[in-house]
């Protein structure tokens, strides 16, 4: 058997290790089971959709979409547990509105009322408090959304890290739009809104934890009236949306190639990075593409339809910086495949955690 | 991006290529050792074996400075790390390494205070802003990271802090590579030689390689067109029947190396007679331990560690791949019972490893890819 052969048989067998019952084996929760890497693909499958399986939670998308009353609607939920509160570009009262409408608005819905649940530290600041819903109320104005109902509990001090923020969210579908990542086929366009990995790199550098000083600033910001202008170009041949938040980009193309049994091809040269990002990346040996954002989005789009899509993109002003970053193909399937600016070839997978920075 | 970018052009990747193809002799096949994790990553990272022929086979070496710990030692660092009076910090890639007993990430959960930390100046850090607690600094890596280890004891000495320790784990490559050397189930053609470890100790401690084994090694930097660049100083070499020491990576690499940071090592550490290498097993005067002079900053002294010997799994076939006899998809146990979530062997580990560089990025068929995406 020659060597090509055997290596090929070997792929074969992980790629059946791959696809067997996600299992958890770890005893206690650990950080990366919140990382939104393979240890929480494994943690959501086999814990909470082993236990609460319906049709509707079945497909794990951003938002569960459903019927009620003639309507079609999005439901979705989301906590934040941002450290520190405050970061340059935003704090996380902005983010747990922006995150909720992006859920929603990925879904194809337009956003219309949250809820807003707090867990308070016993000894948190009242004016931060304040400033955290001074910033919540403006977020939900830009998106044009209302937070209408709520909670608030404490916890003694020690018991959490000054405050966390829950919301949930309800939006309407106007179009008869069916998107989910399963529905990705060859020859679709994958885009990109925007530069990538300026959320998670602004927090990393915030926690003056690394003396590295950077330029960059989050780029969280409500993603619904960029998914209505994408809509209004070329509504018919969105396949699908999703906003990039923990696991970057790079967990959501991977998301997208299994669920549709289809390759991704990316250019690595066309994926948009600002430069101090990059820089922030290169020196921490980190991939911006496993980076957090929160404005911006992956779309796939029938091919034909890409040019289109991407100026409907650049027309609005969070989607300036949208580039066309790669094609679906149909083999091989469930892979991410990136073509390096260096002209060479791998694949991208799913981090297990978060990206540990290395050491020399 | 500058100093970046002209090392990652493709344009002259595309034509060192042509010129590696012209230097192979036809019907000849050539294994070549990096002997870095640095390099295993970059060759993975930027897809450089597209660039070359199939008849040059690029074999992953042991400087992973990560892959080499072995369980015994993650133990006593966990044992060191459950007290409840220490806060233990490591660098990031050590946190999943799996010990007998699991590894810091599965400690933090059951209570440990273990924090990843950038450089050993952050512990110290720790350790002033934390008096009442004893800060331990779980040092690994080869002589790229021991000099900083080193400086960070000196100032700790100097300022006088008490409550800092460093649990010492570094070794050193040389004996690595003889190790290899006189392995009998190898054959190879040359060394792509560490870059970083030789900005310290400098390009003539590999002269016996060259000499001696007769064996050509290019010290080679991180970017893919050295790497490229280094394959072709190699099979030149080859080509002219020469066996000599290069050093490509002159642009960092000083052919004598960093004597402040060598006499920094040698004033703190000295050589142990012994240790044991994960995969490996023991080798002599292959790592290094704080000096007794140092004995207050040596949490070996401080603590009682057991110091327990774990043999690695049965399964595990990480000693081969360390020393580049198998492949890492020709370990038994690669991809379906050891994986990136669940490493059994601590090549899967690290990023520099050569089971989680091939698992995360090159477990693909080229030839397929090559079809598909013509």
């Amino acid at each position: 058997m020659t060597e090509t052969t055997r290596e090929q048989q070997v792929l074969e067998r992980i790629d059946r290790a791959r696809q067997r019952k996600a299992r958890v084996r770890e005893e206690r929760i650990t950080m990366a089971h919140g990382a939104g890497g393979k240890a929480t693909q494994t943690l959501i499958e086999a814990v909470f959709l082993d236990a609460f399986r319906n049709p509707l939670l079945e497909p794990l998308e951003d938002g569960a979409v459903f019927g009620a009353g003639g309507a079609r609607l999005a439901f979705t939920t989301d906590s934040y547990v941002v450290s520190p509160l405050f970061f340059p570009g935003g704090d996380i009262g902005d983010l747990a509105v922006n995150g909720t409408v992006n859920d929603l608005s990925v879904c194809g819905a337009r956003p219309l009322y949250l809820s807003a649940g707090f867990v308070l530290e016993e000894g948190f600041p009242v004016e931060d408090l304040r400033r955290i819903s001074a910033s919540m109320a403006r977020a939900a104005a830009a998106a044009e959304v209302s937070i209408v109902t709520g909670d608030t509990k404490v916890v003694q001090r020690g018991k959490a890290d000054g405050c966390y923020v829950t919301t949930a969210g309800v939006g309407l579908l106007e179009r008869d739009a069916r998107l989910g990542v399963a529905h990705a086929r060859p020859g679709d366009a994958v885009l990109v809104s925007g530069p990538v990995g300026e959320h998670g790199v602004t927090i990393m550098l915030a926690r003056g934890e690394l003396d590295i000083e950077a330029d960059v600033t989050s780029d969280t910001a409500p993603l619904n009236g960029l998914v209505a202008a994408l809509q209004a170009a070329v509504g018919e041949e969105v396949r699908c949306l999703r906003d990039a938040t923990r696991g970057g980009v790079a967990t959501i193309l991977n998301e997208i190639a299994r669920a549709a049994g289809v390759a991704v091809v990316v250019e690595e040269d066309a994926v948009p990075v600002r430069p101090p990002v990059r820089g922030a990346c290169e020196l921490l040996g980190i991939d911006p593409l496993y980076v957090a954002c929160e404005g911006r989005m992956v779309a796939v789009v029938d091919g034909d339809a890409a040019e289109s899509a991407l100026a409907a993109l650049r027309g609005h002003p969070l989607g300036a910086g949208a580039a066309i970053v790669g094609r679906v193909r149909d083999d091989p399937p469930g892979l991410v495949l990136l073509k390096t600016a260096f002209g060479g070839t791998r694949i991208i997978d799913v981090l297990v955690g978060d990206p540990l920075p290395r050491i020399c | 991006m500058r100093f970046v970018d002209e090392y990652r052009d493709a344009d002259k990747a595309r034509a060192l290529s042509a010129r590696i193809a012209s230097l192979c002799e036809p019907g000849r096949a050539y294994k070549f050792m990096e002997v870095c994790g640095g390099h295993t990553h970059t060759i993975y990272k930027h897809g450089l074996e597209d660039y070359l022929p199939e008849t040059i086979t690029l074999v992953h070496g042991p400087g992973c400075p990560v892959c080499v710990i072995p369980m015994g030692r993650v133990d006593d660092a966990i044992h060191i790390a459950e007290r409840p009076d220490v806060i233990m910090t490591s660098f990031g890639d050590m946190m999943r390494v799996p010990g007998g007993r699991g590894s810091f990430f599965d400690s933090t959960a059951q209570g440990a205070d273990i924090r990843m930390v950038y450089s050993p100046l952050d512990a110290l850090k720790i350790a002033r802003r934390e008096p009442d607690r004893q800060v331990v600094f779980m040092a690994i890596g080869f002589e790229t990271t021991a000099p900083s280890t080193a400086m960070t004891v000196l100032r700790a000495a100097a300022e006088g802090v008490r409550n800092f320790s460093v649990f010492c784990n570094h070794v050193t490559i040389i004996p690595a590579i003889k190790a290899i050397l006189d392995s009998p189930d190898l054959r190879l053609d040359g060394f792509i030689g560490p870059g970083h470890v030789s900005t310290i100790i400098g390009c003539r401690p590999y002269e016996f390689i060259a000499r001696g084994y007769g064996k050509p090694l290019v010290v080679a930097g991180f970017e893919p067109l050295d790497i490229l660049q280094s394959v072709y100083m190699l099979l030149l070499q080859l080509a002219e029947g020469r066996s000599e020491v290069e050093n490509q990576y002159a642009r960092v690499v000083p052919w004598a190396g960093n004597i402040r940071a060598l006499r920094a090592v040698n004033e703190v550490m000295e050589l142990r007679p012994y240790f044991e290498w994960r995969g490996l097993g023991f080798i002599s005067h292959s790592a290094l331990r704080m000096r007794e002079k140092y004995a207050a900053y040596d949490a070996e002294r401080l603590f009682d560690i057991p110091g327990n010997r774990v043999a690695d799994p049965k399964a595990c076939q990480c000693g081969e791949v360390l020393k580049g006899v198998l492949k890492p998809w020709e370990c038994k146990v690669f991809g379906t019972a050891c994986t990136p979530e669940t490493p059994i062997g601590t090549c899967m580990v690290s990023s520099e490893g050569a089971c989680a560089a091939y698992y995360n990025f090159g477990r693909f068929s080229r030839q397929r890819v090559r079809e598909a995406t013509r």
